[in-house]
């Protein structure tokens, strides 16, 4: 399909592309260079600002009305404590579907990859009551705390990864468990101390791919917290800038900046596995 | 070794249990109580039976899957046949009680004039007046008669009195006040000047579950979780009920929620189908352009062309947001610039859907473009040897090579992307939040709003109050239709034959 070609002939193909790396990059080096615009307003930007400077990044960390950096910083909390529950408890359920045979194996197979069907944002009205009821009864679990969030989101992540932990265990051969096990091994030692280890590419993947997803998560974080300090990056920002464009752009941009860095650098690292991850995900479902 | 591992975790899972059901005990939750104490008789058979092993690896996934999945899921059913709402928020008992809280005047009711006091430890006191000149002296809810010259009298001329000030400031507290006069009627104040009494106003008949209206001997019958008079009055609030199909029966037949509803079911599925298209084809172009080998910087292309796909979703939908500001939007200027005329983006229906297909092919066309560029990879060059071979164009090669063997692989994730486009609550909500909003629509419904985003302002911003009932009843819609593309997808790919092979 593909002929080497002249550099004239070639030229068009650059252009198109160029077209839409403009495309691509004009929203973003927009807001870098708004980042660094100390007037802090839509109105009369340009691409290189004039008299650049760091003012609109310090007013993340010192304003007090609007702790942008408090919310990044739990943002981030919560998306490691997340990921860290979703792999330990995933993992355990994956070991036992992959190396098990049990009464109800293929129903619980079944059941999590139905639960996929229905993401769970879909009920946040439930969710929300339930976790007001919940927190009725235990308050620290309930409506406003980090960690009654956290809680829903273990809920809604076990499916999709215990599935897709499971297919990667099936690779792992059982030989070494089995003569571990002659050796006086248990169950749960194979597990903890063979098929971990070698399951690290899985485990980081998961817990990387959990990381952003939990992070980048609007709709339950907003339903569930109300109070300023305890927000998360995406329902404080979008509170911040509501209609507020014209006079919190600069701030706005720096906080955009900063808060989508920990996104890219883990998205870099990821590239290899997401594009090969996601052609594989074509052929399994 | 294990068996002590197995021990503590047993343990601490235990004192975990019991530190809950303790907390449901003092709340008088029993029913949960009961559901906790089988879970927790469940795990430690587990632990305890051989046979159980297996299931200990399960359960702390399967728990919160089923708490915080399956259990929402039904619930959200439940909730869609009840009247859950603003109006509608307490339940029965609440809403009783609170019923019998409330005193209407003694029409025939003489004036009791007041002073009030104030103890060292500012508890209130009052002295009152009637009309034939006997005074009593009021405090915490009790009423005593006094006489001329009673120490009662003596002890109150030792605290505070306070003035016509103090009482207009501290009026809240004075009118929360209330002494029981005799059986029915309680001591209350009336205004600024006087107490009056007034009784109780409805009393609940718990046998015949009829509520009374004392003055007037009117009954109330419940009836769709309000207390009904037989000439059709209700009583506010009303209560949390099972109401059967009220909420679809709304969305179908009312004319002011179904023509909202239908017109946000109309734009979801248009919205959905644009979002899949427009990004597809121009991942697919790119991916075409960025598969040939000869082609000069194509890693450096692709890193750039990828990296809208890394950055977080709600941070872009905020960033074009101010992109497509009407007023001061670098995209307006630009437009004014060039062509010297500008759009209104969010105001306008169409504009703001134009606008979303926008940032919607931004914020996707980067993973189309992943994805088919991993799918030309694996097609075979020899293919198109033989085609060139056999003399067909670039276009032939393409519709009956590249297309045929590229949608294997590639049609299920479209399908995939069309439900999550389906339910993009965060792009929607965040651009346009549903506006502009559609005019005499009953519910709160805009241009822009796809089911999830309408649900989501029916259960939590709607001005009118909440109305968790048909946000359930158009959840349960949207289920109904992801799962059913869900469904025909798992059956093309084959995923359910996987689950059935066992593997």
């Amino acid at each position: 399909m593909y002929r080497r070609h002249s550099f004239f002939r070639g030229l068009w193909r650059h252009a198109v592309l160029l077209i839409f790396v403009v495309f691509a990059l004009f929203p973003i080096l927009w807001v870098i260079s708004a980042s660094f615009n100390p007037s802090n307003t839509l109105v009369g930007q340009s691409l290189i600002p004039k008299n650049a400077s760091l003012a609109n990044y310090r007013e993340i960390f010192t304003s007090e009305q609007y702790p942008i950096a408090l919310w990044i910083k739990n943002s981030i909390v919560i998306g490691l404590i997340t990921s860290a529950l979703v792999v330990a408890m995933t993992s355990l359920a994956a070991y036992a579907f992959s190396r098990f045979r049990f009464k109800g194996r293929r129903e619980g197979l079944f059941a999590s990859l139905l639960v996929q069907v229905f993401p769970q944002m879909l009920a946040a009205v439930s969710i929300y009551l339930l976790v007001l009821s919940i927190g009725k009864l235990i308050p620290a679990l309930g409506i406003n705390t980090h960690a009654g969030l956290i809680m829903v989101y273990l809920g809604g992540a076990m499916g999709v990864n215990a599935w897709l932990m499971k297919g990667y265990f099936d690779t792992i051969p059982t030989s070494l468990e089995e003569s571990a096990m002659i050796d006086g091994a248990s169950p749960f030692q194979a597990y903890y101390m063979i098929i971990l280890p070698l399951a690290r590419p899985i485990l980081a993947v998961i817990f990387l791919l959990q990381f952003i997803g939990t992070y980048s998560e609007f709709i339950l974080a907003s339903v569930l917290i109300s109070s300023s300090e305890k927000y998360t990056l995406a329902v404080g920002l979008q509170l911040f800038i509501h209609d507020q464009y014209a006079s919190r752009w600069g701030v706005f941009s720096a906080a955009s900046v900063l808060g989508a860095l920990p996104i890219v650098i883990l998205f870099m690292f990821l590239q290899k596995y997401l594009v090969s991850g996601l052609t594989s995900g074509a052929v399994k479902g | 070794m294990g068996k002590i591992i197995k021990g503590v975790i047993l343990g601490i899972v235990n004192v975990v249990f019991i530190w809950i059901a303790l907390y449901l005990l003092s709340a008088e939750a029993y029913l949960v109580f009961v559901l906790l104490l089988l879970g927790a008789l469940l795990t430690n058979l587990l632990f305890i039976v051989p046979k159980g092993y297996p299931y200990r690896y399960l359960l702390p996934a399967a728990f919160f899957m089923i708490l915080l999945v399956v259990y929402p899921i039904i619930y959200t059913v439940y909730i869609s046949v009840t009247n859950y709402g603003t109006g509608n928020i307490l339940n029965k008992e609440q809403v009783i009680a609170q019923l019998e809280e409330r005193y209407v005047r003694d029409t025939g009711s003489p004036d009791f004039s007041f002073s009030a006091y104030r103890d060292p430890q500012s508890g209130l006191w009052f002295l009152f007046t009637d009309s034939e000149g006997r005074q009593m002296v009021g405090h915490s809810g009790e009423l005593t008669f006094v006489e001329q010259g009673d120490p009662l009298l003596g002890q109150l001329a030792g605290y505070t009195e306070l003035t016509r000030v103090d009482v207009a400031q501290s009026l809240q507290e004075l009118q929360a006040q209330s002494f029981s006069y005799d059986e029915s009627r309680e001591l209350r104040m009336r205004n600024i000047n006087a107490f009056n009494l007034y009784e109780q106003q409805y009393s609940y008949d718990r046998e015949k579950d009829v509520l009374l209206e004392v003055q007037t001997g009117t009954l109330y019958t419940q009836e769709n979780g309000y207390f009904q008079a037989p000439d059709g009055t209700r009583l506010t609030p009303g209560f949390r009920a099972v109401i059967g199909f009220d909420n679809f029966r709304r969305l179908f037949g009312n004319p002011q929620v179904t023509g909202p509803f239908a017109r946000v079911f109309g734009w979801t599925v248009q919205w959905a189908l644009l979002s899949v298209a427009t990004t597809f084809v121009v991942g697919l172009f790119l991916a075409i352009l960025l598969n040939d080998p000869y082609l000069r910087l194509r890693k450096l292309y692709r890193s750039l062309l990828i990296l809208p796909y890394a950055i977080p979703a709600f941070i872009s939908a905020l960033i074009w947001r101010g992109l497509f500001n009407t007023e001061l939007g670098v995209i307006n200027q630009i437009l004014q610039a060039t062509i010297g005329s500008s759009v209104r983006w969010l105001q306008d229906p169409l504009w703001a859907k134009v606008a979303l297909v926008i940032l919607n092919l931004w914020l996707g066309f980067p993973y189309m473009m992943i994805i088919c560029l991993g799918a030309l990879q694996s097609i075979n060059a020899e293919m198109y040897e033989a085609a060139l071979v056999d003399g067909a164009t670039t276009w032939q090669q393409f519709c009956h090579i590249t297309m045929p063997l590229l949608m294997v692989s590639v049609a299920p994730l479209l399908v995939s992307s069309f439900s999550f486009n389906f339910n993009n609550f965060s792009v929607i909500y965040l651009l346009t939040a549903g506006r502009p909003p559609i005019v005499g629509a009953q519910t709160p419904a805009g241009h822009t709003d796809i089911l999830i985003s309408y649900t989501y302002r029916l259960a939590f911003e709607s001005g009118r109050g909440t109305d968790y009932g048909l946000a359930s009843a158009v959840t349960l819609v949207i289920f109904l239709i992801t799962g059913v593309i869900t469904f025909f997808n798992f059956r093309f790919t084959g995923a359910l034959e996987d689950v059935s092979k066992n593997v």
